[in-house]
């Protein structure tokens, strides 16, 4: 039940793109998503994207099927912006009836916009499949840290996406444990109406809360206990590198991104 | 009347992933009413996965659970009366508390079952005093309380449900040891007072050994011994085979004798132990 979530979900592993860094991985993402609204929109250039992104899933060894499970969730607005599209296309209809009249145009449209979203997404549940919550923040400090300079507060920022990410499985469980105890004291959170449901939450997000602050409260205490102070002078555990592998990565990425370019002034 | 029969009982978690876990494997016990049971055994051995299936809060991957004969999972009223005549007290059950006062945090259980107003109101006071909350603490907020009487208010929102079965998981945990002794004390009152059976999951050999009819040890979902406080802790090699202790009583009692001391089998108290050593000294044997 709740358990199944999967937030984010990083499955470990030793490839060669869970090896990259994780500044490389935010960087590559971030191209991959241009790359993609550069493409145009013909079955050539779309061959290379899907081999690309392919041919990724293959390195990171990620299962296909935990991707599509990772889908479900965005079947519905895909399909409806797909839909959309078929219909507010102008172009050479299909029929005509009534007022909808969908296109030709429109049909092959909404495709290209379908696997254009699908191949988004799977791009960066990639980067979040590969990379752990904490070399993520890491990642994302580092690469922000120039900001610092104007006294924005990274390492806060980094601190407190951590901890949350951190604290989700926590508050998972914690959600379970209450839930069993009030549906133990005959507490029903399945059947009833809109308000009646919301109003069987009570039991449950009170405690809830109360031990989200007592948690936030006891961590704050352990860090200070540990003379926590925040980023100045901070040293890591794990220093990131920049390495041949990800000069490689980045050659691989801006190849991906000319030939998609020259693609399109082909026409293709 | 309020028998619990348990056959055949299997629970798989993550059933179907590759983290699949056995939790527990073919547990078959009877439960008559008004007995008085302590389950035992390590962390992890099944305790907790178990006592869930009994109010029907887990539904078992193969095996029956019925109540007085009935299969408490027949249908799903027959799940939520089950709910309200085996009464669970989790571990740490302060956590749940969520009313402005306690007096409706203990009302919360009676108020599912749908009982008028009077009779809510009875069952409270009638539960508060079982569990030992004092009567002005009903209309304090539960989280002005001490973490001890928080414990005393969790518990009565279950007793307050008068459930033929109460289930207690580690109702003594990380509480100070008058805390601990007042709670077991409640506890045994509630036992003789009422009839209902008593359900109690701890680590604690000493309070088991006072309280327990019988005892059921649990060890890697199995269940692998069933019979009185007598015969289980007598068996204490066993017992150290699955990381578990036998009372501090009788592992002295043990050391006594095997230096000589003509003490009995069978103690498992402290009181007992005592006895048994000034009716040794008195016959004078060499103390």
């Amino acid at each position: 039940m709740l358990k199944d979530i999967t937030l984010g979900q990083y499955f470990p592993g030793n490839t060669i793109v869970h090896r990259l860094d994780p500044r490389t991985k935010l960087l590559l993402t971030l191209l991959y998503i241009v790359t993609l609204f550069v493409a145009n929109e013909a079955p050539a250039s779309y061959l290379v994207l899907l081999a690309a992104l392919g041919g990724m899933i293959a390195l990171s060894r990620i299962p296909p099927r935990t991707m599509l499970r990772g889908l479900k969730p965005l079947v519905i607005i895909i399909a409806f912006t797909a839909v959309l599209n078929i219909f507010y296309t102008p172009g050479t209809p299909i029929f005509t009836l009534g007022f909808l009249h969908p296109t030709w145009e429109g049909l092959a449209h909404a495709a290209f916009m379908m696997l254009r979203i699908l191949m988004l997404v799977c791009g960066t549940f990639l980067l979040t499949y590969t990379t752990s919550p904490i070399a993520l923040t890491d990642g994302l400090e580092q690469m922000l840290s120039p900001l610092k300079k104007v006294r924005f507060p990274v390492h806060e920022l980094s601190m407190i996406m951590s901890i949350a990410l951190r604290f989700i499985p926590i508050l998972v469980e914690e959600t379970d444990k209450i839930m069993s105890a009030q549906k133990a004291r005959g507490a029903d959170f399945e059947t009833g109406g809109l308000l009646k449901r919301a109003r069987a939450m009570v039991p449950l997000l009170v405690p809830l809360f109360v031990s989200a602050f007592r948690r936030a409260d006891e961590l704050a205490v352990a860090m200070e206990c540990r003379c926590y102070h925040g980023g100045e002078g901070r040293t890591r555990l794990k220093q990131l590198h920049m390495s041949g592998r990800d000069a490689g990565a980045f050659l691989a990425g801006a190849a991906l991104l000319a030939g998609l370019i020259a693609l399109r002034r082909l026409g293709l | 009347m309020s028998e619990i029969r348990v056959s055949a009982l299997r629970y798989v978690y993550g059933q179907g992933t590759p983290f699949e876990k056995i939790a527990i494997d073919d547990v078959n016990v009877t439960i008559p009413s008004g007995q008085f049971v302590g389950i035992i055994g390590h962390t992890g051995s099944g305790k907790s996965t178990f006592i869930q299936h009994l109010n029907g809060l887990l539904r078992p991957h193969g095996g029956t659970v019925c109540l007085d004969g009935a299969d408490i999972f027949r249908s799903k009223e027959a799940t939520l009366a089950a709910r309200f005549q085996v009464g669970l007290v989790f571990q740490y059950p302060e956590y749940q508390l969520f009313e402005e006062t306690c007096a409706k945090d203990i009302a919360f259980g009676p108020g599912n079952m749908g009982l008028p107003p009077e009779e809510i109101h009875n069952r409270v006071l009638e539960a508060a005093h079982f569990a030992g909350v004092p009567e002005e603490a009903l209309d304090q907020s539960p989280l002005d309380l001490s973490g001890g009487q928080k414990r005393r208010v969790a518990i009565a929102g279950v007793i307050a449900m008068r459930p033929g079965v109460l289930v207690l998981d580690e109702p003594t945990a990380g509480l100070d040891p008058a805390g601990r002794q007042s709670i077991l004390r409640n506890i045994r009152d509630y036992h003789a007072a009422t009839g209902a059976t008593v359900i109690l999951v701890t680590h604690d050999m000493d309070e088991i050994a006072r309280l327990a009819d019988r005892l059921l040890v649990f060890s890697q979902g199995k269940l692998v011994m069933d019979g009185t406080p007598g015969e289980v802790f007598s068996r204490d090699e066993a017992l150290t085979a699955l990381h578990l202790a036998v009372p501090s009583a009788t592992a002295i009692a043990g050391a006594l004798r095997r230096r000589g001391v003509p003490l009995p089998e069978g103690i498992f108290t402290l009181e007992q132990l005592e006895a048994a050593i000034l009716t040794c000294r008195r016959e004078g044997a060499p103390c």
